[in-house]
């Protein structure tokens, strides 16, 4: 652990004063911009909802529960489903920063290289075939399936001559969805009663879950999390070239390694829980990164911001745009965030890192 | 017919042994005679007629072997043993020789023109695009999803249709940026594939479990279904699009030698470019309308015969017998591989598949100009 010799863990903020310079002040007002944000969309979140319960009347249940029917719905429902998008939305943010750092590669994200689709592939499987139903024994098959996926796709990818480009991660990482997704559907189709389950789980959606599962999947994002942490130091030298990362005392396989065990953690658990929900982890990071600028410490920080905010976000206006029903998060956050992709790829000439 | 390959630089052969090899005409068009393509295209048609013969004798577990389809064939046979193979085993076999049939061409005519071997409709999206019309059609069309009658034979169609060609402009307006570079067009194409995905996936949370499973079975790409309407709309499709197809594939020599040398050559580049394109995104959104979208086919048929004929492009039409023999195959395959369960041939397609194109990837990464 080269970077916890030279970095407490939370070294983000403390060692940032030395160099981070007159930039501090607006990193700062940042990320206090990005907390209210946050907690902006959590009020809405909780307040907001197909049963119109007026705002007072919410406010009053949250703070005297007294078991009436606004009190269970806040309480039963709006409540954990909020929680859940948050730690959601924190482990996707975070998992793509990794991702698109580790890949040096902007368009990068779990859902889009095939790690999101190593982890459903895999919790079909215990699912379906081994009959496990708790989120918490299924965790531990997402979390390895998502690192099944991301070393294959970056051998597959690392594969040629030159190493990576955007064009071929993201089509081995198309590849690698198109493989798994079969895989998993010819599972369940083998077992018909299981689909029912399987079409709204694989849309990614954060109604319906079963209780308690945000503390279970919250030690395996807490992990990732502190590893992600841990290892900005190590990812800000990796930036400027494996040699040069080697020359300031960096161990480069000690970085890469703990960094894909990250990702799966953080990408395991938020699929385990929520289904693949995708640009999360694409949009979060450059959102960020708009405001810090490459700095890891600061970037990491702000893209678990950016990500709880966004899916939180995308799951209110989910609810609000059907009034019955409703339009999963996955599929708002595809809507939104293919027109993010495409505007992405126009904007970069040729997509270089 | 074997001669319809696309003119294809020898590489082997100097120029002035190049003016005494024998051509082909037909009216204004000229063939080189490559007795290798010729070969390798007996060799495909004859893979792909013992293919659709195999999927007569045994598709399912029902007990009408080979002397009795062969009694059948010949006009003999009882009733139901008729039934099995007339209005069963048939129109799925043909359902599979057509549609892969055209998503070989298909793919073909987008890997010669993006002079990328990782294009396709697979990873353009255009096969997805298709099954957002479908679905919704689906989903909507009929009662409980239960889709039959006029719904299925045009409605299907035509909303694969007009799905495919809308993305398909979707995707190569968004990449258009004074010209059209491969990289930018196979990456804008993952995008819009990834969020006409979760779109299809998202329709099939409106119905109920059966439309549900129907419309599951169908997106994985399937021939179960398949029955002679499916094949009828699809053949007389196809019969129109296929030849169209392979006569504008003429100038894809040209094209392939650079605009410069293509307008010099006499080829109008723009209008040939765009002749080509719709026609290709035609044949996919036909296939899918019959049979779902079925990975990876129009990817691998191409360069299959590409390498079998060793020529500098895909050739159209080996690469079109080539789909349907691979299809038919996957088929049996897949059906045979977990008896008496029965998977989809889209699902064997993409375990295939995917694999071979990260070979693809990994073997060689080739930037072009579009």
């Amino acid at each position: 652990m080269t970077t916890s010799a030279t970095a407490p863990p939370q070294g983000a903020e403390e060692a940032a004063p030395a160099d981070a310079g007159p930039r501090l002040p607006r990193r700062l007002a940042g990320l206090a911009l990005l907390l209210a944000v946050l907690a902006v969309c959590a009020v809405l979140s909780v307040a907001v909802g197909a049963r119109g319960i007026a705002p007072a009347e919410v406010w009053r249940s949250l703070l005297t529960p007294d078991g009436g029917e606004a009190s269970t719905i806040v309480h039963a429902l709006r409540l954990p489903r909020t929680l859940l998008g948050a730690v959601v939305g924190i482990a996707l943010g975070v998992a793509g920063v990794l991702m698109q750092s580790h890949t040096r590669n902007p368009i990068a994200d779990p859902s889009l290289l095939g790690v999101a689709y190593g982890a459903a592939c895999a919790v079909v499987f215990s699912v379906f075939l081994l009959g496990l139903s708790d989120v918490s024994s299924y965790v531990w098959f997402a979390i390895g399936g998502a690192l099944a996926a991301s070393v294959a796709v970056f051998a597959v990818a690392s594969g040629g001559s030159r190493g990576p480009t955007p064009v071929t991660l993201l089509l081995a990482g198309a590849a690698m969805s198109a493989l798994l997704s079969a895989i998993a559907s010819a599972v369940v189709l083998l077992d018909e009663s299981s689909l029912e389950v399987y079409r709204f789980w694989r849309i990614g959606s954060l109604s319906g879950r079963p209780e308690g599962v945000t503390a279970q999947i919250l030690p395996f994002v807490a992990a990732g999390l502190v590893l992600a942490l841990l290892g900005t130091r190590g990812m800000n030298a990796l930036a400027l070239g494996d040699d040069v990362a080697t020359s300031l005392g960096h161990r480069v396989r000690l970085v890469r390694a703990s960094g894909v065990a990250a990702i799966a953690l953080l990408a395991g658990g938020a699929v385990a829980a929520a289904g693949p929900i995708g640009f999360v982890g694409l949009v979060a990071p450059h959102a960020a990164r708009a405001v810090t600028g490459p700095d890891h410490r600061w970037l990491v920080p702000y893209a678990a911001l950016c990500g709880a905010s966004l899916v939180l976000a995308a799951d209110v206006t989910g609810r609000v745009l059907r009034g019955s029903g409703e339009v999963e998060v996955g599929i708002v956050l595809a809507v939104l965030g293919g027109p993010f992709f495409v505007a992405l790829v126009r904007r970069r000439r040729l997509i270089e890192l | 017919m074997s001669a319809s390959a696309p003119p294809s630089p020898a590489p082997e052969t100097s120029p002035g042994a190049a003016l005494d090899r024998p051509v082909l005409r037909i009216g204004p068009a000229t063939w080189p005679w490559r007795p290798r393509t010729v070969l390798v295209c007996l060799a495909v048609a004859v893979l792909l007629a013992a293919a659709f013969l195999r999927a007569l004798v045994a598709f399912d577990s029902s007990s009408v072997g080979l002397a009795d389809t062969a009694a059948v064939l010949l006009g003999a046979g009882d009733p139901g043993q008729r039934f099995i193979v007339l209005e069963l085993r048939m129109p799925r076999a043909a359902t599979g020789a057509l549609v892969g049939a055209a998503l070989g061409l298909s793919g073909a005519l987008l890997q010669s023109l993006a002079r990328n071997p990782l294009a396709s409709p697979d990873t353009l999206g255009i096969g997805w695009g298709a099954a957002i019309g479908a679905v919704t059609v689906i989903v909507f069309g009929g009662s409980a999803g239960g889709v039959s009658g006029a719904a299925a034979r045009f409605g299907v169609p035509a909303g694969a249709i007009v799905g495919g060609l809308a993305t398909a402009v979707v995707v190569f307006g968004l990449s258009w940026r004074s010209g059209v570079h491969s990289n930018r067009l196979l990456l804008v194409g993952i995008a819009v594939s990834l969020t006409c995905a979760n779109l299809v996936y998202w329709l099939m949370t409106w119905t109920d479990l059966q439309s549900a499973a129907r419309a599951q079975t169908w997106v994985t790409g399937s021939l179960h279904a398949a029955d002679w309407d499916r094949a009828g709309t699809a053949a007389v499709a196809l019969a129109v699009l296929i030849p169209l197809a392979l006569g504008a594939g003429r100038t894809l020599g040209a094209l392939g030698l650079g605009d410069d040398a293509a307008l010099g050559l006499g080829v109008r580049v723009g209008a040939a470019r765009l002749v080509l394109l719709v026609l290709s995104a035609l044949l996919v959104c036909v296939a899918t309308a019959a049979s779902g979208p079925i990975n990876f086919v129009a990817l691998a048929a191409p360069q299959i015969a590409m390498r079998l004929c060793r020529c500098a492009q895909p050739p159209p039409f080996t690469a079109m017998l080539m789909g349907g023999a691979l299809t038919l195959v996957a088929d049996q395959l897949a059906a045979g591989l977990f008896a008496p369960l029965q998977l989809p041939v889209g699902v064997f397609t993409a375990v295939l598949g995917a694999p071979y194109l990260m070979y693809l990837i990994v073997l060689r990464h080739r930037e072009a100009r579009l």
